[in-house]
């Protein structure tokens, strides 16, 4: 169940930001998860309220905006879009995939009163 | 936070030396914190896999969880401060992951991080592997299990240092905990390190402790296609051991669609067969490691010699 950890690590960078930036209330937290990352979107927003209690992100929503999975086809020379890791290649159905984007899990932003 | 396990919830326990069985409160210098293997916890129970889903299974038997595209923007404006962040979640550990990497590459130490499923001979594996490698390497252990010292044990029985992690309720080593067990080792100056993660083959993929690389076990008696199961752990992975090789032909065990399928999710994941039992294969991994060792640290492969 590493989405308790993901979301102690979510909730540890709001409590650093209002050290910084001074504020007291958080009202969305704002994620990039990429679609090849180690989580899951609905997992993460489960954990996320039992994390956030009594901290600064008490009551905050999570918001996830989902970046796609990008590999580059050795075979194609060309960038292309899988949704799995384990997915062909879209253009040739080949397997020489290099993933180039879609592992991120990113804290983009906070909405803040 | 305990300043000795880097635990935020006291969720994880290290043990402070082998002699003694964790009469904590006599010499230790982390100020009451009691690191009871996680018992205290209000959060660890919340296993709630899929359980809320508004989506609907688009085949028959299948709930994709991971299908899910959660949540969009919300159109509209706000009159709330919008406080740009750009944060990678798991940054702080990356960072004690890099700190570990730079104490490993200062000590010339080899760090392996060691995942498989539960059951599949990692500890076996390693036993054999620490007591044929012993006399040429300064060698140490640290073990990732949710409870018990039972694996740090049989990997002493050889004569080799080791140290427990209990998790308790976390499912995986984060970069913290091996950070702290690595100083409760012996200098392991220009050696080996083996880092068995817990038993999961999910959890630990995202978790980098600062090690040199991955090495997924893999048994067959797990079937072939776990590697498109659990695609982000192979893919995390330099090497695949494929072990219990032995029992294959008892298992129509197919070696080589294993293979395809971990080269789909990773075109370079090298693949080796062992038997921690019977011994087989044990030579070229060891050879592999020697090539690893040779290519990071030449002055120790040197002194080995």
């Amino acid at each position: 169940m590493h989405e308790m950890a993901l979301c102690e690590g979510i909730v540890g960078i709001v409590e650093e930001e209002a050290g910084k930036r001074a504020f007291t209330k958080v009202n969305v937290v704002c994620l990039e998860i990429g679609a090849l990352s180690h989580v899951a979107p609905e997992a993460l927003k489960f954990c996320f309220e039992a994390v956030a209690a009594r901290t600064i992100a008490q009551g905050a929503r999570l918001e996830i905006v989902e970046t796609p999975g990008t590999a580059w086809c050795m075979a194609c020379s060309k960038t292309v879009e899988i949704g799995q890791r384990y997915e062909p290649c879209p253009s040739c159905g080949g397997y020489q995939l290099q993933v180039t984007g879609g592992e991120e899990m990113r804290v983009r932003e906070l909405e803040v009163d | 936070m305990c300043t000795v396990c880097g635990c935020s919830e006291g969720k994880a326990s290290i043990e402070h030396a082998h002699e003694h069985h964790h009469d904590h409160g006599d010499d230790h210098e982390h100020g009451g914190h009691h690191h009871h293997h996680g018992q205290r916890h209000d959060h660890g129970h919340h296993h709630h896999h899929g359980g809320v889903h508004d989506h609907a299974p688009d085949e028959a038997g299948l709930l994709d969880c991971g299908a899910n595209p959660a949540g969009q923007k919300i159109a509209g404006m706000s009159s709330d401060r919008i406080i740009q962040v750009e944060r990678d979640i798991l940054g702080k550990n990356d960072r004690l992951a890099a700190d570990n990497r730079a104490r490993f590459a200062a000590d010339g130490v080899l760090a392996f991080n060691l995942v498989s499923s539960p059951g599949a001979g990692k500890t076996s594996l390693l036993v054999r592997a620490v007591s044929d490698l012993k006399a040429s390497f300064a060698i140490g252990v640290i073990e990732g299990d949710q409870q018990t010292s039972n694996d740090a044990e049989r990997i002493r029985a050889t004569g080799v240092p080791a140290i427990q992690v209990n998790t308790g309720k976390g499912c995986h080593l984060d970069a913290a905990m091996v950070g702290e067990a690595y100083d409760r080792l012996p200098w392991l100056n220009g050696g080996i390190l083996f880092i068995e993660n817990v038993g999961n083959l999910v959890c630990p993929a995202a978790f980098d402790l600062g090690e040199a690389c991955k090495i997924v076990v893999f048994s067959t008696t797990e079937g072939e296609d776990k590697p498109l199961k659990y695609p982000d752990m192979f893919a995390a992975s330099s090497l695949m051991l494929i072990n219990k090789i032995d029992l294959a032909p008892v298992l129509d065990f197919d070696l080589a669609k294993t293979i395809e399928y971990a080269r789909r999710v990773n075109p370079g994941i090298e693949v080796l067969t062992v038997s921690a039992r019977t011994g087989e294969g044990l030579p070229a991994f060891y050879a592999w490691i020697r090539k690893r060792m040779a290519a990071t640290t030449p002055a120790a492969m040197t002194a080995a010699e």
